[in-house]
């Protein structure tokens, strides 16, 4: 039995309720970082190298939440997910692969870190070892292991086919770890708007860093459609129309969503999320912007956040924007 | 066809001869200048690297000279450099250039893909496969040669006696190999200009500071994008090691080639390789180079660069386990050259200073 430490940002919104109830099953006990907030922000400011972008300063903000608090800290090496791009080489940005290190070197006093190398390039199967090495390292068996790994699965597909209904991973994260739960979504029946909002999970549903985007889109009858709430498969097809894939896992769904998101009648506009210094997004946000120009006549937006973005201004583009899609629209 | 290439380092007189020599007409790429920054800040994405709106600027202007056709380099990631090419090709037609990006993927990835495209430079320029593979080999010498001459340069700068005549020589020396068309040739560039530059007058009883420079691949090849920061060492009188050279594959004699693996060197520090671009190697060239005994190392890279943030971060570790200083520069458009100057004096100060202290101390112990 120990205290596991799971940072709120990163890839936590994708993967967190595989890995609570992976842990959980194994009966250890999962403990969240608090949401970001200021205070997390100037950690991570302060432990982080000062190059790197926000979103990894965010990281080690919450990293510095859980120390002391756990007795493991885990940030697993995110190398791929599966075999895609050109040469089927595929991975997640060059800092995911390096954070265990970066998070190791550059912080003091931190408990043990597990850093499992995720790479499911090979197949899925590979998560099979990714489980057992934890199980080993965390003493439990591998029977006990094995039926973890499988329960953790279904409540992780749970929450994907959720997203796919069209519920924000707030909701959807608490229905998929409430056995029971029936689905209700908090997103607007009859939207005024439908925008398509892509970005990284990470700047998009952390609504410190993004200042409360999606609130303030609730609040104006906004429908939010993200590349989260769409199937692999969609995407890649149209994935295939680009000259070259992207290199990096999450920008590649970012752009493919985007291109998919063109081709639908009922989006009213796009709506990119960006964090400043991001080193993929300096390519991901031309390309989306050019293509959304190219394929459609869809008004593009490009937010980019960084440690001194304030509400007002995010609201008062935001805002502006919407006008402009309701003009649009009359004028239309 | 008029054809043009990105500009790197003196390696232009090579590529250029190549084109010329197999039927094209070669569009040289002038050398990066605050002209082709302000063109390439203008039109690249904000947050680019530093490359990137180098190569934006050239290839504006090589399209203003003419060119129909752009060849550079591709890449199976992650580093951004290798989809360089794609967001070129979209930002130029976005302007309205009637230009094509060619990118030569690794052979390794793509070796169809490869063959088709020499095939098509081949066949436009109308030389045959035979020639082709010859002009392609003497232009593999003379790379070499002029990887030979400036790294005999840049050992010899910190002995001159008078400054600035290195810069002179090697420029002379390598003239001789813009001339050169064949291998005989090369090599008699090669031999007369190592001579030139060997038959200066050095003050041999110097003993420079040796300094190993690393990072990421542009901004280390092209002095322009560095402000000359080799040569400024030199003249500062600090022998400078840079762990790539184009050539570097082939070579055996560098530092970074003779110890074999470097992800090995950089395993107990960064778990993971490769992480794209040069991220792995500049921490294990910082072992490798704290290990061959030298005085610091200079660590160079684009803001914002990925790969070398990861290094970066890690760097700190080895400079304290190996004690060895070492200087990170992250260059971007509003980096000056004065500033540059102020920091490596500084930082040569510091490594003169820890030498006194290190001898001072041995001296200690034997009496």
């Amino acid at each position: 039995m120990a205290k596991i430490g799971i940072p709120r940002t990163l890839a936590y919104f994708s993967y967190y309720p595989f890995w609570e109830t992976f842990f959980s099953q194994l009966g250890h006990e999962v403990v969240v970082s608090s949401p970001t907030s200021k205070a997390i922000l100037d950690k991570g400011v302060k432990e982080a190298v000062n190059d790197a972008c926000i979103p990894i300063k965010i990281y080690h903000g919450h990293v510095a939440d859980l120390a002391g608090r756990v007795d493991f800290i885990f940030c697993p090496r995110m190398v791929s997910v599966r075999k895609y791009g050109d040469f089927g080489t595929e991975t997640f940005c060059p800092k995911f692969l390096g954070l265990p290190d970066m998070v190791r070197l550059s912080m003091s006093e931190l408990p043990p870190i597990i850093d499992v190398r995720v790479d499911l390039k090979q197949g899925r199967k590979a998560m099979d070892q990714v489980c057992q090495e934890i199980g080993r390292l965390l003493g439990n068996p591998e029977k006990e292991v094995e039926s973890a790994q499988k329960k953790a699965t279904a409540v992780q597909k749970k929450y994907d086919r959720l997203l796919q209904q069209e519920i924000l991973p707030d909701e959807a994260m608490t229905m998929a770890l409430t056995p029971g739960a029936t689905p209700q979504s908090s997103q607007p029946v009859q939207p005024d708007l439908k925008i398509a909002v892509l970005g990284y999970p990470y700047t998009i549903y952390d609504h410190y860093l993004n200042v409360g985007l999606l609130s303030i889109l609730r609040k104006e009858n906004v429908k939010v459609y993200t590349q989260d709430m769409l199937r692999n498969k969609t995407m890649n097809k149209y994935g295939q129309t680009l000259p070259k894939n992207m290199f990096w896992y999450y920008s590649n769904r970012a752009v493919n969503a985007t291109l998919y998101y063109l081709d639908r009648p009922d989006i009213d506009g796009i709506i990119h999320v960006t964090a400043f210094a991001c080193g993929p997004d300096s390519m991901v946000d031309r390309l989306m912007e050019i293509e959304t120009h190219r394929r459609s006549k869809l008004p593009f937006l490009s937010v980019a956040i960084d440690e001194h973005t304030a509400e007002t201004g995010v609201r008062t583009r935001v805002e502006a924007f919407l006008d402009m899609l309701r003009y649009r629209r009359e004028s239309l | 066809m008029k054809v043009s290439f990105p500009h790197m380092g003196y390696s232009p007189i090579a590529f250029k001869w190549l084109l010329e020599n197999i039927g094209h007409e070669c569009i040289m790429p002038p050398e990066p200048s605050k002209k082709t920054l302000d063109l390439g800040v203008r039109y690249s994405p904000e947050f680019a690297c530093i490359p990137f709106k180098i190569l934006t600027g050239t290839y504006l202007e090589v399209v203003e000279a003419g060119a129909e056709l752009i060849l550079t380099s591709g890449g199976m990631g992650p580093c951004r450099a290798g989809y360089y090419w794609v967001m070129h090709q979209y930002l130029l037609e976005e302007l309205g250039k009637d230009v094509k990006v060619m990118a030569f993927e690794l052979p390794l990835c793509d070796l169809k893909d490869f063959w088709k495209k020499l095939r098509y430079l081949r066949k436009t320029g109308g030389v045959s496969a035979k020639e082709f593979v010859e002009k392609v080999k003497i232009t593999w010498e003379k790379i070499k040669a002029i990887d030979d001459l400036e790294i005999r340069s840049h050992e010899l700068r910190p002995l001159e006696t008078k400054r600035g005549e290195t810069t002179r020589k090697l420029d002379l020396a390598l003239d001789m190999v813009d001339q050169a068309n064949t291998s005989e040739q090369i090599e008699d560039a090669r031999q007369e200009g190592l001579k030139l530059l060997n038959a200066m007058t050095l003050d041999k009883s110097r003993n420079p500071l040796k300094v190993g420079i690393i990072g990421e691949i542009y901004v280390v090849l092209e002095p322009a994008a560095n402000h000359y920061l080799q040569i400024m060492l030199g003249e500062m009188g600090v022998q400078t090691d840079r762990s790539i050279y184009l050539s570097s594959y082939t070579r055996k004699n560098t530092i970074v080639n003779l110890e074999g693996d470097i992800f090995k060197m950089a395993q107990p520090y960064l778990n993971e390789a490769p992480i794209g671009g040069h991220g792995v190697n500049s921490i294990g060239e910082t072992v490798l180079y704290a290990k061959h005994g030298f005085d610091g190392v200079v660590q160079l890279a684009p803001f914002a660069c990925i790969p070398e943030i990861v290094a970066k971060s890690i760097i700190p570790s080895v400079s304290r386990d190996l004690d060895i200083p070492v200087l990170t520069m992250f260059i971007d458009e509003q980096t000056g050259k004065a500033g540059v100057q102020t920091r490596l004096e500084a930082f040569v100060d510091l490594m003169e200073y820890k030498r006194e202290k290190k001898f001072s101390k041995e001296e200690s112990l034997v009496i």
